[in-house]
């Protein structure tokens, strides 16, 4: 093996070591936010309101403490190696369990590997959180291309098919032989690729955002047509929850469109926040998971934070990466839910507060090798962040069968 | 009358007078912009160029002087008066001329009065632009609320319906009894609105962008090759160049406050508007070749007008009030414009208006013409060829018997 070859392959320890300066320039940058005038609503009809992002922004500026989260980060084995010409930064945590299944997670936007940090214990080490020593998995967090720690592409292509073969490339280099996927918002896109790509040794993916509509409800949805008779009352439901979805996304629509054009992302940490928590869920826009997180300091049993709203938010800024990865949503030219014709074995957890509630008989056609399918009765768009443990368990039933 | 309703209808003059400290700050940000990393393509597909926007931001931060253009509008006679519970700030230019037509113009997003300034010569002082002294026109330029020195609304339901009666109040206030009123842009919905409304004095209306397509329920016709040219052009822009008119009519909010903390976000989401004009400006940055008068120096004084007036999403909240007037509507079909109607296509603009389709939505279209040069900044780009197109349109609406108001 000549020394290039080693060096592209080679996995590199990782310690996030973010400098003072930097972080008293995003203090700085906060406290001289220059605001615009109150929205002319009472709601959030026109955006995240002034209000909310106000008490943010001073939490951020005057309590808010990122080595902690820093702290956390290191605690974990991390590393970076170069796949595909591209660095990519990943946690990788070995279960103590020999015989535990190898799992690769991907996270989303506008989330980061901050959306999974609650799961890896539960999934590595679920004796101690009431599983058994069978449950057990070997588990992959990487960053996304243009996210977090990972490197940010600098030509085109970088699009869920690349980065699915990207992440075969890694379970392989890691050697795992045997391994399955799971993923939610574009980590659902992605795992869906990888379904499609098949790689040796990928048993099945696990998905908490199906993408399970027929393509002729996919293409009525998208037209805002209204709901056809013959649906069942739950395709009706998903059917009436994806007209909503559509005319909540524009910021995708945007960022797919004219990503560059956010400077402001990263120029202002607050221009950075207020788009990141403008992401909506069933339940609202801004997701409602999100916007009770802002008024919860802390929680014992692993609900979402105020804290952890603004580690991921901080990830985004100091890492510098709000209009990188926008960029991802330019590169993908495909459909949003429509079934992709995914063959391998798959499963599926359906969450109440996700984008639409994937009926069953749309997600049995979509996936013609439906392995599992649960629907929950709690937790939203960032299930494993909303939900740590449930998400923890469904993915233990999920895999039951494959280990 | 009491002393409230005078105050309520005074009109007041009005200077810009921005403080040092404001032209500081903002000079400090632009040397303190924290820059994503370029753009992946070698055009405008993924938006603002990176190299485009940092030599904006050297020539900003390091050349520009804003009270230049501060001189400028300062040399205007400008005023502001409370309408409909709103100060409206505008310039008022009388032409020497007595018989001068009355005309009210209204700028559009991403512009401002600024984009008026160099038309205010050639339209109210005709005879020093090689027009003759029956071509002047009195001039009034607002600002639309939520833009420039007007005020910006507090509560919802300024659309342009409101905006059009607001025009139609100043002019009366200002005691002209017949009137033109003329737009481009979000200045042709409220001119489209005014015709519409046809307020007593109004005697026509001028504009250069066919609203009445460009958010038409059904597309209209595409049986010449004309149209279809026009057709494909809407198609392209509505595909891709159509992102800020979604975000700002959905969440106008959220995209502000980066509009409103970051200099150089403003200077990119208001530069990121039509194929053409993007690249005449960036040209005009990065090659020092101006088309016409979108030369660097106007294109800040526009910019920095929004930064100083902290206008971003104020003016950004137009369009959520087009999209709740548009959902009220309901898709019932606005009165027709029995008014008559001039409209100049202009080559690049977002389309060039057939003269077919102008005159199917205009029935009273009395006057057609094709320009040789401009985009969609017409009047900012080329005024005299754009003031000689408005003097060719109202031509026939003046009154030749030399009675006015």
């Amino acid at each position: 093996m000549t020394s290039s070859i080693e060096t592209a392959t080679e996995i590199r320890p990782f310690h996030v070591d973010i400098p003072d300066h930097d972080l008293d320039d995003l203090r700085r940058r906060v406290a001289a936010t220059h605001w615009p005038e109150k929205e002319t609503v009472d709601d959030e009809s026109q955006g995240v309101p002034l209000a909310m992002i106000q008490e943010l922004a001073r939490y951020w500026a005057t309590g808010y403490n990122w080595r902690r989260c820093e702290a956390t980060l290191n605690t974990l084995p991390q590393f970076i190696t170069e796949i595909d010409g591209l660095d990519i930064h990943f946690i990788h945590v070995r279960s103590q369990h020999e015989d535990a299944l190898p799992l690769i997670v991907n996270h989303g936007w506008p989330g980061s590997i901050i959306e999974q940090l609650k799961i890896i214990d539960r999934l590595t080490d679920p004796t101690a959180y009431g599983g058994a020593a069978e449950d057990a998995f070997h588990l992959v967090v990487p960053s996304m291309p243009g996210y977090g720690f990972s490197g940010k592409p600098t030509s085109t292509g970088w699009g869920p098919e690349r980065m699915g073969r990207a992440w075969a490339e890694l379970m392989e280099r890691l050697e795992y032989s045997r391994y399955v996927a799971q993923g939610g918002d574009w980590g659902a896109f992605v795992v869906d690729q990888m379904g499609l790509q098949a790689p040796e040794g990928l048993l099945a993916i696990h998905t908490n955002m199906p993408a399970t509509v027929p393509a002729d409800l996919d293409k009525a949805s998208q037209a805002g047509e209204r709901a056809p008779a013959d649906l069942s009352g739950e395709e009706r439901r998903a059917y009436e929850q994806l007209l909503r979805t559509y005319g909540q996304v524009e910021y995708a629509r945007y960022m797919a469109a004219r990503p560059q054009t956010l400077y402001g992302i990263a120029d202002s940490p607050v221009g950075l926040a207020a788009w990141l928590l403008d992401h909506n869920d069933a339940e609202g826009q801004p997701a409602a998971a999100v916007v009770s997180a802002l008024s919860r300091t802390a929680s014992d049993t692993g609900e979402l934070t105020r804290d952890e709203i603004l580690d991921n938010i901080t990830l985004y800024w100091l890492t510098n990466t709000g209009v990188s990865a926008s960029r991802l949503y330019w590169e993908y030219k495909g459909g949003f839910f429509n079934a992709k014709g995914v063959s391998i074995p798959v499963a599926v957890s359906v969450f109440p507060g996700e984008q639409y509630q994937a009926p069953r008989s749309w997600t049995e056609r979509a996936y013609p090798n439906l392995i599992y399918f649960n629907e929950v009765d709690k937790g939203g768009h960032f299930a494993a962040w909303e939900e740590p443990a449930l998400f923890a368990a469904e993915l233990r039933a999920a895999f039951g069968s494959l280990r | 009358m009491s002393s409230t309703v005078q105050t309520g209808t005074d009109v007041r003059p009005f200077l810009a007078e921005i403080p040092d400290e404001a032209l500081d700050d903002l000079r400090r940000r632009i040397a303190a912009t924290r820059w994503p990393s370029k753009e992946l393509v070698g055009d405008r597909s993924q938006g603002v160029q990176l190299s485009t926007i940092q030599e904006l931001a050297r020539y900003w931060a390091s050349d520009y002087d804003w009270r230049k253009a501060e001189a400028k509008l300062n040399a205007l006679p400008q005023f502001k008066t409370e309408i409909d519970g709103l100060d409206i700030h505008f310039i008022h230019v009388k032409s020497r001329h007595e018989q001068a037509l009355p005309l009210i113009m209204t700028h559009g997003w991403p512009g401002s009065v600024i984009e008026l300034l160099e038309v205010v010569g050639p339209l109210t002082d005709p005879t020093a632009h090689g027009g003759d002294a029956e071509d002047a026109f009195h001039l009034v330029l607002p600002s639309l609320p939520g833009y420039g020195f007007s005020s910006e609304p507090t509560e919802v339901g300024w659309d342009f319906a409101r905006v059009g009666s607001a025009w139609a109040e100043l002019m009366q206030r200002l005691g002209y009894t017949r009137y033109v009123a003329q737009g481009g842009d979000l200045g042709a919905i409220v001119t489209d609105v005014m015709g519409r409304q046809a307020p007593e004095g109004l005697l026509g209306i001028h504009m250069t962008l066919l609203v009445t397509t460009l958010g038409a329920p059904t597309p209209p016709s595409g049986d010449t090759e004309e149209e279809r040219a026009a057709l494909d052009a809407i198609k392209t822009f509505t595909t891709s160049g159509f992102g800020y008119f979604l975000e700002q009519s959905t969440r106008p909010q959220t995209i502000g406050y980066a509009l409103l903390d970051s200099p150089v976000a403003l200077a990119a989401w208001l530069l990121d508007h039509d194929t053409d004009s993007y690249y005449k400006i960036s040209h005009a940055f990065l090659e020092g070749e101006p088309a016409g008068n979108l030369i660097p120096d106007h294109i800040l004084d526009n910019i920095t007008l929004y930064w100083l007036t902290g206008t971003g999403a104020s003016a950004a909240r137009a369009y959520w009030e087009l999209g709740r007037a548009q959902a009220l509507a309901a898709g019932q079909a606005p009165p027709d414009v029995s008014l008559p109607v001039a409209f100049t296509t202009f080559p690049d603009e977002i389309f060039q208006a057939p003269r077919s389709w102008v005159e199917k939505s205009y029935p009273n279209a009395t006057y057609f013409n094709k320009a040789d040069r401009g985009g969609h900044f017409a009047a900012w780009e080329e005024p005299e060829l754009f003031s000689a197109e408005l003097r060719a349109a109202f031509r026939s609406l003046r009154d030749t018997k030399g009675r006015q108001s």
